[in-house]
């Protein structure tokens, strides 16, 4: 599944980017690569774009961009 | 060392408060140019320590090294070109995973770094702890903590920015082949044999690109970096060059054959998994229950439902604030800047009976236009300082994380927010700081679509025109034309956005909408200040120079060629009967002497000065302080002005007196309107007729709207000139325009107001534009396609209005009404699309390519 599917409140990990350069780079430089926990935290009131967080900083990106980020689900066990 | 200044470069993520930290290094010693060739700002600044002065410079807050973004690239080759004596990496001490990388990619570009961890305040509040002596063993560079917002680590960054630039000591290790191991840096073993390869190429060409780091250069060139690739160009012969790009490129090959990722991945994982291993050694957190502040903000914020209600909430308490109690201080500062020009009256030559001298008339229109504009800085403050605590208290981000949607389908970016409303979105703003606000935009053809539609938007000089026309025309409906006109620009701009995203922009390079939504903050009244000054400044620069410049061009062209001499012989004529009945009037009365000849031109002008005195005074004893100046001036002449109890003769010189003044007055607006119908710009205006009568403009509302290019403040002023009337009576602009006599009706109103919404930038602007955009091409634009939309509309809608026998309202409403359903219809057509093809899936706007 990519990031564009998730629902909020849940948590993901990274697998892999199918978006390349710039944006790529962009996702990257803000933490979001593989192996790399995210939560999805809501969307916005119109439906897009969409808030994530990531470590300790919040992101938001298009749902465009999310769907070229595959991830898997994680259940909680894992994240400690 | 030798003697030169030491140069501090400061480098960091956005949101780390790297301009705080600036700010508190170089105080108020701080400007801002332009890198050469490109419209990123430059800020630098000065400071001294210990005897020792510093220059300083803030590079642009950027996530990391690489070469996409102008940003970066910029940075990149300050690092390499400059060779700053150190780096200050301001880092958010409550995110340093991923902050770190940038750290990592200094030190690999072998930048002496200092690694300044700032916000401890924050990442200890939230359980954050940091051993910064591990960090800085492990990283072999110094670590200094600051909480830049409390002004507190100022000391030890100086201390430590003394130590490592005159003190010699050295910031960071040396350099080696890359053979060599540094545990201070990550390592990349999947990529020895390539660096192999690569070093026997590139070792003997090193004599050749000296000021570009080993190591680092040998990544870049794996990575396949387009900006290093460019440079090397520059430095080396194209056969080098190819050999090595070639051989670069079979390693890349090779490796992705092998290890089935590419090699800029690899490399960022390798990054990505030293700083992990870094932090595991340095870094302990206890995290604590509950949800953040900001958190908590954003959960009402961010909400659904009450999120729009917050963004109303914010333009309405804007308005309301900037505008409308700005306008009330401006009641204030106006008897200032009214003095001022009465300073300045005096100071220039005397007026003439009829005809002025053109000092004068020159000197007082310059003082009279500078001071329409100058009117508006509280208003401009104000504006700025709110602006500025949005962006600074992180809530700017959270409007366009809500509005990108509706931004994007035309054509528009999130943060395309800041500088449309920064123009005025609603009722009041100026498009010049509104311009240069898009240098933030990372999306280039959004960026450009936000340039070009920000004049669009009710800059504050627009409002002046559109009270006096709803004033005259549109009493009754005045609430509804002022909705109308507010919202319609929202309308067009975004209308505009897309025509032009689809069309003119198609071939400009987008950018993915990828925001950091930063913590909330408590903005500091410092910072909010200065950015507040800074912009209201850049309008007062505006004014200082653009508006008097043209306002000068303009002035000769409302003079020359002027009155040929038939016409000066009759009203000299006209004149002259007027004296000789103020004289007969006088006979017998005593105080005829005093007005004899030369004298009479003084008399004349003594009591104009008067009467405008009064009426700049507000109150009862002002206006008592302004008859016993005016006593003194002259006593001899007082009474003419103001006849003393029981004095019937100086009661009688005091009418005839009058008379006089109000038929001088009203030849003096003749002769006006004369010499303007006759000058430059009337012809020109003359010369519009035939096109602009379709939107039902007369050569003086062409002249109007052709002298507000200047500066859009200055429609008024033009139409007050344009519209005198033969009249005893004072009467105001609105009456004079409002007269049947003058063919305005309520329709021409319409044309005039949707011309002038929609009509080119004022000069300021279309230079701003230029600037910002490099080319002159799309300043050119920016003029040419305002101008023919302005007048296709205008002249549509008064036409129509008049064919169809309709009123000015309704025909506002009619075009006010398409407009919204053209809106409702390019915003919902993806979506009614979709509905009825539901297979499509919804295509991005990215380059998307399967790994």
């Amino acid at each position: 599944m990519t990031l564009n599917d998730t629902l909020p409140n849940q948590t993901v990990v990274v697998h892999r980017h199918h978006a390349t350069g710039m944006v790529r780079q962009r996702l990257m430089d803000l933490g979001i690569m593989p192996k790399a926990v995210i939560t999805m935290v809501r969307s916005a009131p119109l439906g897009d774009p969409i808030e994530i967080r990531i470590d300790n900083s919040h992101v938001s990106l298009r749902r465009a961009e999310a769907a070229g980020i595959e991830v898997t689900q994680i259940t909680l066990a894992e994240i400690r | 060392m030798t003697n030169k200044t030491p140069l501090i470069a400061l480098s960091g993520q956005q949101n780390a408060g790297k301009s705080t930290l600036f700010n508190l290094l170089t105080g108020a010693r701080q400007h801002i140019a332009n890198y050469p060739g490109v419209t990123v700002d430059k800020k630098y600044g000065y400071f001294s320590y210990q005897n020792q002065s510093y220059q300083a410079v803030d590079l642009p807050g950027t996530y990391s090294l690489s070469s996409f973004s102008l940003e970066e690239r910029v940075a990149r080759d300050f690092l390499c070109v400059e060779n700053p004596d150190l780096v200050i990496n301001v880092v958010d001490a409550a995110n340093l995973k991923r902050s770190l990388h940038l750290t990592v990619q200094l030190l690999e570009m072998e930048c002496p770094t200092v690694l300044t961890l700032n916000m401890m305040d924050v990442a200890d509040k939230q359980g954050i702890k940091i051993d910064t002596d591990c960090l800085s063993q492990r990283l072999s560079i110094p670590v200094v903590t600051t909480i830049g917002r409390k002004g507190e680590g100022r000391e030890a960054l100086y201390d430590i920015i003394q130590a490592h630039t005159v003190g010699k000591v050295v910031a960071a290790a040396d350099t080696h082949r890359s053979s060599v191991r540094h545990q201070h840096l990550p390592y990349y073993p999947a990529l020895a044999g390539a660096m192999a390869k690569l070093d026997a190429a590139l070792f003997p060409l090193m004599t050749k690109i000296t000021e570009l780091p080993y190591h680092w250069l040998q990544l870049k060139l794996l990575e396949n970096d387009t900006q290093i690739t460019g440079k090397l160009a520059e430095l080396l012969p194209e056969a080098e060059l190819t050999s090595l790009s070639n051989m670069a490129k079979e390693q890349r090959a090779l490796f992705e054959q092998q290890h089935e990722t590419s090699i800029n991945d690899y490399i960022a994982a390798q990054r990505e998994a030293f700083v992990q291993s870094l932090l595991s050694a340095a870094l302990t957190v206890t995290p604590h229950q509950g949800p953040t502040l900001s958190q908590q903000i954003d959960k009402l914020v961010l909400n659904r439902f009450l999120a729009p209600v917050f963004l109303i909430l914010t333009v309405f308490l804007i308005y309301q604030l900037a505008i409308v109690q700005g306008y009330k201080l401006t009641n204030y500062t106006w008897p200032y800047l009214a003095s001022l020009r009465e300073w300045i009256a005096a100071l220039l030559p005397e007026a003439g009976f009829l005809f002025d001298p053109y000092t004068r008339s020159l000197g007082l229109w310059i003082a009279d236009s500078a001071n329409t504009l100058l009117n508006y800085v509280p208003i401009f403050m104000i504006l700025f300082a709110l602006i500025a605590i949005l962006e600074d208290s992180g809530y700017m981000a959270r409007i366009a994380f809500v509005i990108d949607k509706v931004l994007h389908r035309f054509g528009l970016h999130g943060q395309s927010t800041l500088p449309m409303i920064l123009s005025g979105v609603f009722a009041g703003g100026c498009a010049v700081p509104g311009i240069m606000a898009t240098k933030g935009i990372p999306d280039h053809r959004a960026r450009m679509a936000t340039i070009l539609t920000v004049p669009f938007m009710n800059c504050l000089a627009k409002v002046p025109l559109y009270t006096l026309l709803v004033g005259i025309f549109f009493e009754q409906d005045k609430a509804l034309m002022m909705f109308y006109i507010s919202t319609m620009t929202i309308i067009a701009a975004l209308l505009v956005a897309k025509l032009l995203s689809v069309t003119v922009l198609r071939g400009e390079e987008s950018a993915p909408f990828v925001i950091e939504l930063p913590r909330y903050n408590l903005p500091t009244i410092r910072a909010v200040l200065t950015r507040s000054v800074e912009r209201t400044w850049i309008y007062i620069k505006k004014v200082g120079t653009i508006v008097v410049a043209v306002s000068v061009i303009i002035f000769t062209l409302l003079q020359y060629p002027g009155l040929p001499d038939e016409r000066t012989a009759f009203y000299q004529q006209r004149s002259e009967q007027a004296i000789n009945r103020f004289n007969k009037a006088m006979n017998d009365n005593p105080y005829l002497e005093l007005a004899q000849g030369e004298q009479l031109v003084s008399l004349m002008n003594y009591y104009n000065d008067f009467k405008r005195a009064k009426l700049n005074a507000k109150g009862a004893a002002a206006s008592k302080a302004v008859n016993e100046t005016f006593k003194q001036r002259d006593p001899g002449l007082f009474p003419f002005v103001k006849a003393p109890k029981g004095d019937k003769l100086a009661k009688k010189a005091n009418r005839a007196l009058r008379k006089l003044a109000s038929a001088r007055k009203s030849i003096r607006r003749e002769i006006k309107e004369e010499r303007l119908s006759h000058s430059l710009l009337g012809s020109i205006g003359r010369s519009l007729e035939p096109v602009t009568q379709f939107a039902g403009f007369d050569w003086k509302i062409n002249v109007a709207l052709l002298s507000s290019f200047a500066a859009r403040e200055s429609s008024v002023a033009t139409l007050g000139v344009l519209f005198q009337q033969e009249d005893d009576q004072n009467t105001t602009l609105e009456e004079r325009m409002g007269n049947q006599s003058n063919n305005l009706t309520s329709l021409t109103a319409v044309a005039m107001i949707l011309f002038f919404a929609l009509y080119p930038p004022c000069l300021a602007t279309m230079i701003m534009v230029r600037v910002q955009t490099g080319q002159y091409r799309w300043m050119v634009l920016a003029l040419v396609f305002p101008t023919a939309l302005g007048l296709g509309v205008a002249s549509a809608a008064y036409s129509l209005g008049l064919a169809l026998n309709i009123s000015g309202i309704a025909m506002m409403s009619g075009v006010y009404f398409t407009g919204l359903t053209l809106l409702l219809i390019v915003g919902l057509y993806p979506a009614l699309r979709r509905k009825q093809h539901p297979t499509i899936q919804p295509i991005s706007h990215d380059n998307h390519g399967a790994l």
